[in-house]
């Protein structure tokens, strides 16, 4: 199994009391909360939490996009995948993801994944996302359009990547009467494309088709999800396209906390996990959900379930259905590995800061799972997923 | 309450719903962004004077979804279309908010066979500094106490349950709207410029407490149309027709009568 820790950057100096008086911490949510100093001293902190985690054999550190908000301070990740480019080595780059229908012009960005995979010696790791419903209100994108676009800048990327030029890329919505991307990328073909996702059948068939066999990861989500969705890939794989996925197109992204005792991890992270979802990331329904950002009969299955992300959980609640994993360092070991057997996923990314957490916390953590937890999942691989062994039984 | 006809016409292999009821000189209404939810009494009493059609636009309402809508100006060329086929002359234009903006764009194309423009509260330009009201944005409830001045109108449309086919109509008007409108939002950057060519008998309609479309608009497309009589409703928010049915149906048609061709 390959291990990411993946951060979010958010801005846990955000006034709480100025947040209740907002319905969330995004789009509207005014930057007047941000303090530049403080942000200084957060994103510098922050790179130094994931170049521990490169130095203590993290197989991969990752980073996202999320414009306008507390939630995530990196409007552009490839900023910030730059800067740790030139401080790691070995391991991998994950931009999880960027949006790049978001753009008007999907081949600037093209062209700074390319830099950066060849700045890295061919690192990168290309999340290729369509970017949450909150997105379109802070880029005036329009969502009803946002799925054929997200499908198209995928092709004009990987043109460009793959594609000597020049050639001419005559879309529908994208238009280049010269496509030549210098640099090309350092990896042959393309850099890997990661799906991360909160749940969708439609990015689970479009990212395991042959031609394509992306990684799909699914982001925070109760267990019962996420199996439901990764299965859903391998039987999309067996039953649409007929042939069996490896275990390496799998991927699972969770919140974890590691301390020496459950109990202490628990009340160690208790106030720091309910802000990142009921603080941070907390989104009423219409900014998550904005006209045409979903089929209608998805958007009807989940305004019915009123799903927009609530901002009432708590840590016990998320830990039974398996949306953290928080405890011990056996605890947290099991626990992946349980999943693991169940799923057989060979990407494991663990959010190892969250919400508020501090850096004392924050470094403890990331350095009791490298230690503890993460040494027992790096030599896992398919002999011990049951569901090839039934295959293998049978 | 009175009758309509119902029909759909086909048009490039889709279907364009219709209502059309009373007899006269032809009066066209394009509705707003919230659709016809059915022959209202607004409708019905322009429908004693005049041959009154309301379609649902394509993409909305009981309209096909056809691809080839994607801008505002696809609709505006879809009722040139509409009017040279169905043979319609000397028609009284009238267009509401959304519907509104759509009329403007078929004017400054082609006024051949319009007897007179109404705009009632119309989108389709921006004042700097004066935005429209984000449509999208708003809450069920914050868009009701948006849309009227009278707070009694606003908790009857929010004490409707809708059916369940009434509820997929609504979704369906607010995908197609945001389709159209919400970038840049409610507005045509481009649709300022062409507003000169407008030259027949134009009428702008105003709620002078309207909360969606600041009432300053109505003196913006007064100044931009030569010749445009501007007419304020008092005591009334974004919808005229629905808030004060009486002072809407004399607006509209004492202009259409003394404008009729």
């Amino acid at each position: 199994m390959k291990v990411t820790m993946f951060h979010l950057m958010p801005y846990a100096h955000m006034d709480m009391a100025l947040r209740a008086r907002h319905k969330s911490a995004w789009v509207t949510y005014p930057n007047s909360d941000f303090d530049p100093k403080k942000g200084a001293a957060l994103y510098n902190r922050y790179l130094d939490e994931l170049e521990l985690a490169a130095e203590l054999g993290f197989d991969g550190i990752s980073v996202n996009e999320h414009h306008q908000n507390a939630y995530g301070l990196m409007p552009s990740p490839v900023v910030m995948a730059a800067a740790l480019s030139r401080r790691t080595e070995t391991c991998k780059l994950a931009i999880l993801g960027n949006a790049f229908a978001l753009r008007e012009h999907p081949l600037t960005l093209a062209e700074e994944h390319a830099m950066i995979d060849c700045i890295s010696g061919g690192r990168l790791i290309t999340g290729f996302v369509r970017g949450i419903g909150a997105e379109f209100w802070s880029l005036a994108a329009n969502p009803t359009t946002s799925h054929e676009r997200h499908i198209e800048a995928h092709d004009l990327i990987v043109r460009a990547w793959t594609e000597t030029g020049p050639f001419a890329f005559e879309g529908k919505h994208f238009h280049f009467e010269y496509v030549n991307v210098w640099p090309r990328p350092y990896q042959q073909p393309h850099p890997p494309i990661w799906c991360p996702s909160l749940g969708s059948t439609e990015t689970i068939e479009w990212a395991a088709h042959p031609d394509r066999r992306y990684v799909y990861l699914q982001n925070y989500s109760p267990f019962e999800s996420v199996s439901r969705f990764l299965n859903f890939y391998r039987e999309t794989c067996e039953s649409m396209y007929g042939y069996t996925a490896s275990s390496e197109q799998l991927g699972w992204t969770a919140p974890v906390y590691v301390a020496d005792t459950d109990a202490q991890a628990v009340a160690e992270a208790k106030e720091h996990m309910e802000a990142l979802f009921n603080r941070f990331l907390a989104l009423p329904f219409e900014i998550l959900f904005p006209p045409g950002y979903l089929g209608m009969s998805s958007y009807k299955r989940v305004r019915q379930h009123k799903r927009s992300i609530a901002g009432n959980q708590t840590i016990e609640k998320m830990m039974e259905l398996g949306i953290v994993i928080v405890g011990s360092p056996d605890t947290v070991r099991e626990r992946i590995l349980h999943c693991h057997r169940e799923l057989g996923f060979a990407n494991f990314i663990g959010l190892l800061h969250f919400g508020t957490l501090p850096a004392d916390l924050t470094e403890r953590n990331i350095r009791l799972f490298a230690n503890e937890v993460m040494p027992a999942l790096q030599p896992v691989g398919d002999e011990a997923y049951r569901g090839f062994e039934r295959v293998a039984a049978e | 309450m009175a009758s309509c006809s119902e029909s759909a016409i086909d048009y490039k292999g889709g279907k364009v719903f219709l209502r059309r009821g009373g007899s006269g000189q032809t009066l066209l209404f394009l509705h707003g962004a919230g659709g016809i939810p059915a022959w209202l009494p607004y409708l019905d009493r322009l429908s004693d004077r005049y041959d009154v059609i309301a379609p649902d636009h394509p993409t909305f309402g009981q309209s096909d979804e056809p691809a080839w809508v994607e801008k505002v100006d696809d609709l505006a060329y879809f009722y040139l279309d509409f009017i040279k086929e169905q043979g319609l002359e000397n028609v009284h234009l009238v267009g509401q908010s959304l519907g509104g903006w759509i009329a403007l764009e078929i004017a400054v194309r082609s006024t051949h066979s319009l007897a007179s423009l109404t705009l009632v509260g119309a989108a389709g330009i921006r004042i700097k500094g004066q935005p429209a009201a984000d449509l999208f944005i708003m809450d069920d409830e914050e868009l009701a106490r948006a849309l009227f001045k009278s707070d009694a109108l606003a908790e009857q449309m929010l004490a409707m349950e809708p059916t369940e086919e009434q509820q997929d109509v609504i979704i369906k008007n607010k995908v197609a709207t945001a389709r159209l409108a919400w970038q840049p939002r409610l507005f045509n950057p481009a649709l300022r410029k062409w507003l000169h060519r407008i030259d027949v008998p134009t009428h702008v309609i105003w709620g002078d407490s309207d909360r969606i479309i600041p009432p300053d608009y109505a003196g913006e497309f007064g100044g931009l149309i030569e010749g445009a009589a501007v007419t304020m409703i008092e005591d009334c928010g974004h919808l005229p027709n629905i808030e004060r049915t009486d002072a809407f149906i004399d607006a509209v048609t004492g202009f259409c009568d003394r404008h009729a061709a």
